[in-house]
């Protein structure tokens, strides 16, 4: 049974790398667009830290600031 | 109505969602695979090649449908100038640009052991490189254009000309005669296909719609956090 899913009638080929490559495109955008948003993160956690605590008040007012700061995926507030 | 698309509210949907949404869609991908790959019968005439549908059908839809949603939003971001909807298109571009390139290489590969070529310019495959070069124009007008205002603008005007080309792509195996067979599925006059094969269609239909979703909430999120990124320095 396992030879006829991977020889499919002699199209072997043909269907495995077709579904081979929609897998590994998902694969590569999600890897790229993931790692941008932690870069993103980080890049706003360390601006963060370095506000000084009357701009860290300020900001924290502000509800857009908390929501980024609780919900990333790097957070650890 | 439009007011109240403000980015705080959509975040804090936007920021909890993606992990939810990964995890139905692996759930579903598993099954589309174990049904596309295993469980539904081969065809009579294109014996297992015909599988290469269950990738190649939902990719080309969806593809066209995430172009006529960012369409249909570049006309509200040209007359009410919302800014944030403008986000929402541009969170939405990478994914129906994946599903164009998907679509073109999977047709490519099915072409091959069907029509005995890897390419033909035929009319089907010539409007989907066009929309591929719609959507590549609209991701870089993202990237060389600095002015918000102008940005805008261009990417809304390449949206909305790019929607002539949707029903080209649609019609285009009625209107010429192409290699490109007719559509097998149709929501007001039945589909041609049998259920054993239009069940696990469905399925992977579902799970790339998801995928898309998944791109879009990530790619949103990574957008606005790179405002407030800006907004952290005026601040």
């Amino acid at each position: 049974m396992i030879n006829d899913i991977i020889y499919m009638s002699g199209y072997g080929m043909y269907v495995w790398s077709a579904f081979s490559f929609t897998l590994l495109s998902f694969a590569a955008l999600y890897t790229i667009i993931k790692t941008q948003m932690v870069k993103e993160e980080l890049k706003f956690k360390l601006k963060f830290k370095n506000l000084t605590s009357e701009k860290v008040n300020s900001s924290k007012d502000q509800k857009i600031y908390r929501e980024i700061l609780t919900n990333s995926s790097i957070s650890n507030i | 109505m439009l007011k109240n698309i403000e980015p705080i509210k959509i975040y804090s949907v936007t920021s909890k969602a993606p992990k939810y949404v990964f995890f139905i869609f692996i759930l579903i991908l598993s099954i589309g695979l174990i049904e596309a790959l295993i469980l539904s019968p081969e065809d009579y005439v294109q014996s297992d090649s015909v599988r290469i549908m269950y990738v190649h059908v939902p990719s080309a839809w969806l593809s066209l449908g995430v172009f006529s949603l960012i369409g249909i939003l570049s006309f509200i971001i040209l007359v009410f100038k919302n800014k944030n909807v403008s986000l929402i298109t541009k969170s939405l571009a990478p994914s129906g640009f994946l599903f164009c390139i998907i679509a073109l290489v999977t047709g490519s590969i099915w072409g091959k052991p069907t029509w005995g070529t890897w390419w033909a310019w035929d009319t089907r495959i010539i409007s989907m490189l066009i929309l591929g070069l719609f959507y590549l124009m609209y991701i870089i007008a993202w990237r060389i254009y600095e002015n918000k205002d102008q940005v805008n603008n261009i990417t809304s005007i390449i949206a909305i000309i790019g929607l002539i080309n949707l029903p080209i792509i649609k019609f285009s195996v009625e209107w010429w005669n192409t290699l490109h067979q007719p559509a097998s599925v149709n929501l007001l006059s039945g589909s041609s296909i049998h259920p054993s094969m239009l069940i696990p269609l469905g399925i992977m239909t579902a799970a790339f719609a998801l995928f898309s979703i998944l791109i879009f909430l990530m790619k949103y999120n990574t957008e606005l956090i790179k405002i407030k990124n800006k907004g952290l320095n005026r601040l």
